[in-house]
């Protein structure tokens, strides 16, 4: 059998899945032996006109992490989509939007002036701002323009596959690979986990259907090891999240935030999760409900930790 | 900004604000063309997914209309509700959609002049904001150039 060709490419992303796919330990192994990387700007020196000399779809798959936020990622988008048969939105970033896309709470002019002028380090006082096209003796150079929005990648082209997690875990990246190398793929479409069912399910944390009176934060309070943290007021996203991970995080006595996206069938993580979590909210008054909110200093933030730019709004709208 | 005409959609529940919604009709008051009514069996089956889809797909404003508290035809929905719209509002506005454009009122099915009441000063108070930009929309990428 002809050896699978692979593309890996790294948009808007903060590396963590480029460490991520090489987390599959001795696993490589077994992927070297089917496969051929042709394209992975992070670990090979391939430039962007190899990628745009190659025929359409004589790449097997592309393992595309990063969200779409400039006008660089967005033609990498679709120049490897159409050198590809197969592409996969690999982690959070270019699934869902992700950390990235928390920037849609702003703009870009919003986020050039945090970047290029507040920050304490920064001095900029001719505000000189990044510019698409600039004159230099040599001649002009160009850079990507900057987008106010950020994307995911199936809001930019046509995705086969979805692999959740920020980053994907080691058992979900290999489930994905397996699934290349021996020709058994899901239908497309599918978010490729071990799970459909909410994060809660693998969870061997107890629940007694407990309602609360105050939300906490991670650092106000040190959980009891064996109880649901939700029901002890952390914020946690078991109840919205798909599974997959084996509930890693609150193993370690932390509350999930959410990296592994929707429950299979939900199309907004965020009001999910603010039903869910209204409804374990012990009162009946106002005044108290309003008291108790008060705790949670950024629902939005919060809610939509990794999905913002897959959520129904999208963005934030700006005045 | 006189010419706007928004459009509201007000989710009432079956049994209480429903039939208050009747009774306004029945009796001819006189309530605001702006409302579009969505039956639903109880205000606690007002997902949030609801209001936001409604937002998104242009929804200027959004009512919730329920059974008074202790009334509620499934005994606990529109407590449900009254946990669940304080959030939202909360997260909305950090997302620039003004809270006043999600508003939750108690309608019983005797109180047609209320619903016609409370939809007449919502419609008002929506004119007073403006349109509801659909944000995203009009940022997709190549829209805006560097400046
Ligand atoms: S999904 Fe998480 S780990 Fe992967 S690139 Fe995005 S931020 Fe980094
Ligand atoms: S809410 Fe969190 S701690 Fe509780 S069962 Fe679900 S995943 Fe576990
Ligand atoms: S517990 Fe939640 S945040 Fe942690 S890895 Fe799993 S899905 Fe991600
Ligand atoms: S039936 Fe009216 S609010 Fe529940």
């Amino acid at each position: 059998m002809a050896k699978l060709k692979i593309a890996l490419y790294w948009a808007a992303s903060c590396g963590g899945c480029e460490i991520a796919t090489l987390a599959i330990h001795e696993k490589i192994l077994k992927l070297a032996e089917v496969a051929d990387i042709v394209f992975w700007p992070v670990g090979m020196d391939f430039k962007y006109a190899d990628v745009e000399k190659m025929a359409d779809k004589s790449v097997d798959v592309c393992l595309f992490n990063g969200a779409i936020r400039n006008e660089e990622n967005e033609h990498m988008a679709h120049l490897l989509r159409a050198k590809s048969k197969i592409m996969i939105a690999y982690g959070s970033c270019a699934y869902e939007g992700c950390i990235p896309g928390l920037s849609n709470f702003y703009d870009r002019q919003l986020t050039f002036d945090r970047v290029y002028i507040e920050t304490p380090s920064t001095e900029n006082p001719k505000k000189i701002f990044p510019q698409t096209k600039v004159k230099v003796p040599e001649g002009e150079l160009e850079i990507p323009e900057f987008y106010d929005t950020v994307k995911t990648l199936a809001q930019t082209v046509d995705v086969d596959y979805f692999v959740p997690g920020c980053p994907p875990e080691e058992k979900t990246t290999w489930l994905a690979l397996e699934a290349l190398i021996e020709g058994k793929l899901p239908p497309k479409g599918t978010v490729i986990s071990h799970s459909v069912k909410a994060l809660c399910e693998e969870c061997p944390r107890t629940r007694e259907e407990k309602k609360i009176k105050k939300f906490y934060r991670p650092y106000e309070i040190i959980p009891d090891p064996e109880k649901c943290l939700l029901e002890q007021g952390l914020l946690c996203y078991g109840v919205a999240t798909r599974g997959g991970c084996d509930a890693l995080c609150p193993q370690a006595n932390m509350p999930c935030t959410g990296c592994y996206g929707p429950v299979e069938g939900v199309v907004d993580q965020g009001a999910h999760f603010l039903s869910a979590l209204s409804s374990i909210i012990d009162s009946n008054d106002p005044e108290e409900i309003q008291r108790i909110i008060d705790d949670i200093p950024d629902p939005a933030g919060t809610f939509y930790r990794y999905s913002l730019p897959d959520s129904l709004l999208r963005r934030a709208r700006i005045k | 900004m006189d010419n706007f005409e928004p459009k509201i959609v007000a989710f009432c529940c079956n049994w209480c604000s429903y039939a208050g919604a009747d009774l306004a009709g029945t009796s001819r008051m006189q309530y605001s063309p702006n409302i579009r009514i969505i039956r639903v069996m109880c205000s606690g089956r007002v997902n949030p997914l609801f209001v936001l889809k409604a937002l998104s797909i242009g929804a200027d404003g959004v009512l919730v209309l329920g059974c008074h508290p202790g009334d509620c035809h499934y005994i606990e929905g529109n407590y449900k509700t009254l946990r669940r719209i304080p959030l939202l509002k909360k997260m909305l506005k950090q997302l620039g959609v003004e809270e006043e454009r999600v508003r939750l009122e108690w309608i019983s099915a005797s109180e047609g002049a209320k619903f016609a009441e409370v939809t007449n000063s919502f419609t008002q108070d929506i004119k007073n904001l403006g349109p509801s930009s659909s944000g995203h929309l009009k940022q997709s990428s190549k829209e805006v150039k560097h400046g």
